[in-house]
């Protein structure tokens, strides 16, 4: 019959609407200012007394605590505040309560109930312009990363060829070209040095030439090593960087590559982009040490605390060998019994420091030490008053400590771990303390938290406001055509909300002015139906035959002027940055579930209404407006 | 009421907007090419800082601090209230600035909330800006594509034409008034193609029906009449949009004016355009019935021997 949907179709829509009610639902919750506790060094726990400890020193100041629990890995801990003011005081005290162990961050935590999470819904992001923190995009110098690694073969290359007895006159780096020269004095030992070369730098890309004279090679990187180097460059400063964001005390940080070169890191929250930059920017480093003989003077010698094991020590000599400026990369992998290993590769100066102190030091003991810079809160009295500055300080902990079995060079490995954790974390801070390609902040954007919330106010009511005047105008024009229309519209919105929070998604203010003009675009497809159906009216056809029609003939416009718009939509989300991609967000979104719920939904609710009965008029035409036949 | 419907004469008028639609390009055009835009932060690369005064600040006094700083180049400027100031610095490569900037303000102990800081390094700038040119191209190209395979080639020439033509206008506004553009402007220029496309299909779509439907018609008879039976249409969508587009300019915030202001008048345009710029050219292109025959299928006649 016409107008009348198979039961399967009213189901579908109920089932699609209420899954979209209940992924929906997490956004009506508003979010608890929280602070979060987590373990300032990775694997440590946030245990139950941590926690207590933190709660009784929050009471003891007389201020209220909204909850407090763990997390499931026991890698950090949430006490929930009543206010942002509660937050921000409570967390100096927690700060100051819980000491360096521990980072204490503010954060903002879902009130989601728990059958909510417990089917896997929860929240819509913010972004930064809503939430308040910064960004950075920071640039790698892969040229300088490129140009450390030459100097590295360099240096190697003119050891090999020694050792092979291979008389070369010269081995240069040409900054410009970016490419190693040696030179010979006869074509009969180049020939030689090709062959070996080749057979031991496969990375290499060699030509021969003559250069002044005299027979040349002109070693070149392959362009798939040259992206290894960069990998490794921004691998290794993604490590470094996420190590010090850490430290800032970040709740929920974002550090990720973006294209070749460039490295986001998001921080919501933070206000003090000084301090930021001061910690970003900050140079963690490496000293290698000997272990000072026992009989060695007091002055020559200082004591250090082990960084996996603060109760240990060791005394070392207070003689620097090498810092971690010399070290051009680490990595860890298995030796040749399967046991973890360490490799460390040292730039030509490094090596040679090296091999001269570890030649006499066979049998002694070599340790790594581990400098970071940090800054904490000290509290002072000053005129009475207790006042609250960030002091710097350097830590230093020793991350390694092995007997030197030969002589070193500038490649030697690390052996004797326990396990293959143990081998990538010692990588990890051996690289976090290296010399690492240098970093540029190329791009920064700060929104103040009273900013952020104001763009949210600023956001929502226009959306309001935008909603409130669309359906006033669609009651009028349309009447009950105009309720479904309107009821089609507040769904369609629910079911936006619903796919971004499923699908995890940002919302940032230019998403906010998305959603808004996807409400005024959205009723278009209704507008199309509705405009058809009254043509067919006023052709005198019947009026089942005219819903039937209207719905039929406006689908192929609908589609096309979707698809198109969709398609600006694609490629402004694949183009775009930042506030651009936030807006394509909610602009493709919605235009999908507009076309949902402005056919499916409106049709069904027309069906049910009007479907298979004997109608004369539809309540279709504008109020006051005695029209149609 | 009967069925026959007045038909309103819509191309009467094409030859008076195509000249009025000419000039508006032409003088966009001339203000593009003369004073060009007036690109914002993430086109240019620079700094810009935006603070909230506990007082009504005297800009003077706030220059000379920046002088002091030795941020001679800054651009003060007071927004709303004498409390509200955004400090601009020109393109450096200096991340740093922002905190300069912010440590002059406060040097003589005034109580500053910073609301916003943007830094965009010139480089950064300058990949935006080809970015956002590469994409409006695209989406041009593949709104082009997409037409034609569905209409026909008169028709997606007709569309592009009227989206250049909005696009035109639309940055001819803000180039002709010195409005800032920057990368939500940019957004919203993208989307006002998609809108005005939407508008140009609804139409271009009533157009085909109706010259299927009315077999004996002339084309400005085809054409006036889809006209007129899109018309209430295209009112109301465009006006529900400018309704919701209203709302963001007035209650958004300054954040995304430039964005509404963007959508407001791409609207206008874009409604404008599609009947008196892409149903015109149809006209001027002497679209007719044969243009939207399918392909005649011989090989049906090719089967008998």
């Amino acid at each position: 019959m016409l107008n009348r949907y198979p039961l399967w179709k009213y189901l579908l829509i109920l089932v699609v609407l209420a899954v979209a009610s209940i992924y929906a639902a997490p956004n009506l919750y508003p979010d608890d200012y929280a602070v979060q506790i987590s373990a300032s060094r990775s694997g440590e726990v946030v245990d139950e007394a941590t926690l207590k400890r933190a709660e009784a020193a929050i009471a003891a100041k007389n201020i209220g605590i909204k909850g407090a629990e763990r997390a499931e890995n026991d890698q950090s801990a949430l006490i929930r505040m009543n206010s942002g003011e509660d937050q921000l005081i409570a967390r100096d005290i927690v700060a100051q309560a819980l000491g360096q162990d521990y980072v204490v961050a503010l954060n903002l935590a879902p009130t989601t109930p728990v059958w909510l999470t417990s089917l896997g819904a929860g929240p819509m992001k913010l972004g930064l312009d809503l939430r308040g923190g910064v960004h950075f995009l920071m640039e790698v110098d892969m040229a300088e990363a490129v140009t450390q690694r030459l100097d590295v073969y360099q240096s190697e290359i003119k050891t090999k060829l020694r050792e092979a007895k291979l008389r070369y006159s010269k081995v240069d780096h040409d900054q410009q070209s970016g490419k190693l020269q040696i030179d010979f004095r006869d074509a009969d030992a180049r020939d030689q040095a090709v062959t070996l070369l080749r057979k031991d730098y496969p990375e290499f890309v060699l030509e021969t030439a003559e250069a002044d004279g005299q027979p040349a090679i002109m070693i070149n990187l392959s362009e798939k090593t040259t992206r290894e180097i960069e990998d490794y460059a921004i691998t290794q400063n993604l490590t470094t960087l996420r190590n010090r964001v850490n430290e800032l005390g970040v709740a929920e940080p974002l550090v990720q590559r973006q294209g070749r070169n460039r490295i986001v890191v998001e921080l919501p929250g933070v206000q003090d982009t000084a301090a930021a930059k001061r910690v970003l920017g900050a140079t963690a480093n490496l000293e290698f040490r000997l272990e000072s003989r026992s009989d060695a003077a007091a002055g020559t010698t200082e004591t250090f605390n082990f960084r996996s094991a603060p109760n240990r020590q060791a005394t070392l000599e207070r003689d620097i060998i090498i810092t971690g400026n010399n070290v051009s990369s680490a990595s860890s992998s298995f030796d040749e019994t399967g046991r973890p290993q360490v490799n460390v590769n040292l730039d030509s100066a490094g090596g040679k420091m090296m091999n001269r102190i570890t030649r006499n030091a066979v049998g002694r003991k070599m340790a790594v030490l581990f400098i970071e810079h940090k800054t904490r809160n000290v509290v002072s009295s000053e005129n009475g008053q207790n006042v609250e500055k960030r002091v710097p300080y350097v830590e230093k902990s020793i991350i390694s400590l092995a007997t030197i079995q030969s002589a070193l060079g500038n490649s030697f490995r690390i052996t004797g771990l326990d396990s293959n954790g143990e081998a990538s974390e010692l990588a990890l801070l051996l690289r976090a303390g290296s010399l690492a390609a240098p970093v540029y902040i190329v791009e920064e954007r700060t929104v103040g938290p009273s900013l952020g919330q104001q763009n949210i106010e600023r956001g929502v009511f226009s959306a309001e406001v935008g909603l409130a005047l669309v359906v006033v105008f669609m009651l009028l024009y349309y009447r009950t055509f105009g309720l479904i229309a309107n009821i089609a519209l507040g769904l369609n919105i629910a079911l936006l909300i619903a796919v971004m929070s499923i699908i995890s998604s940002t919302l940032t203010l230019p998403g906010i002015a998305g959603i808004v003009l996807t409400m005024g675009m959205a009723v278009d497809a209704n507008v199309l139906i509705f405009s058809r159906i009254k043509e067919e009216l006023a052709n005198k056809a019947p009026v089942q035959m005219a819903i039937h029609a209207g719905y039929e003939r406006a689908f192929t416009t609908i589609l096309d002027s979707n698809l198109t718009t969709l398609l600006v939509g694609l490629i402004l989300f694949f183009m775009g940055t930042g506030p651009v991609k936030g807006f394509a967000v909610t602009l493709s979104i919605g235009i999908i579930t507009s076309m949902f719920t402005a056919i499916m939904v409106t049709r069904a609710l027309v069906n049910l209404l009007y479907g298979g009965r004997k109608l004369n008029q539809l309540p279709i035409w504008p109020l006051f407006f005695k029209g149609g036949a | 009421m009967a069925a026959v419907k007045r038909i309103i004469d819509f191309m009467k008028l094409r030859h008076m907007f195509a000249a009025i639609s000419l000039v508006a390009t032409l003088i966009s055009l001339g203000s593009l090419a003369v004073q060009g835009l007036q690109f914002g932060l993430d086109f240019t690369g620079g700094t810009l800082v935006e603070v909230q005064f506990a007082q009504d600040q005297n800009l003077d006094k706030v220059r000379g601090q920046l002088e002091q700083a030795g941020l001679e180049s800054a651009v003060v400027q007071s927004y709303g209230t004498l409390r509200d100031i955004v400090v601009r610095v020109a393109s450096t490569e200096q991340a740093k600035v922002g905190d300069q900037v912010m440590a002059a303000l406060q040097s003589d102990g005034a109580d500053v909330t910073l609301k916003r800081t943007e830094f965009v390094g010139s480089q950064v700038g300058g990949e935006l800006r080809d970015q956002g040119g590469l994409g409006m191209l695209l989406a041009l190209a593949g709104v082009m594509l997409y037409v034609a395979a569905r209409f026909q080639f008169k028709f997606s020439f007709a569309a592009v034409l009227s989206l250049v033509h909005d696009v035109i206008i639309v940055l001819g506004v803000f180039s002709l008034f010195q409005i800032e553009f920057d990368l939500t402007v940019l957004a919203a220029v993208l989307a006002v193609i998609g809108y005005s496309l939407n508008d140009s299909i609804v139409v271009a779509d009533r157009i085909r029906e109706n010259f299927r439907k009315m077999r004996k018609a002339v084309p400005v008879e085809v054409v006036n009449t889809a006209m007129t039976d899109t018309l209430g249409r295209t009112t109301i969508t465009s006006l529900t949009t400018w309704l919701v587009v209203w709302a963001l300019f007035l209650f958004g915030g300054d954040m995304i004016h430039g964005f509404a202001l963007a959508l407001l008048i791409g609207i206008g345009v874009g409604t404008y355009s599609s009947v008196y710029v892409c149903a015109s050219l149809l006209i001027y292109l002497k679209v007719s019935r044969e243009d939207l025959l399918p392909p005649a299928k011989e090989e049906l006649v090719d089967d008998r021997p």
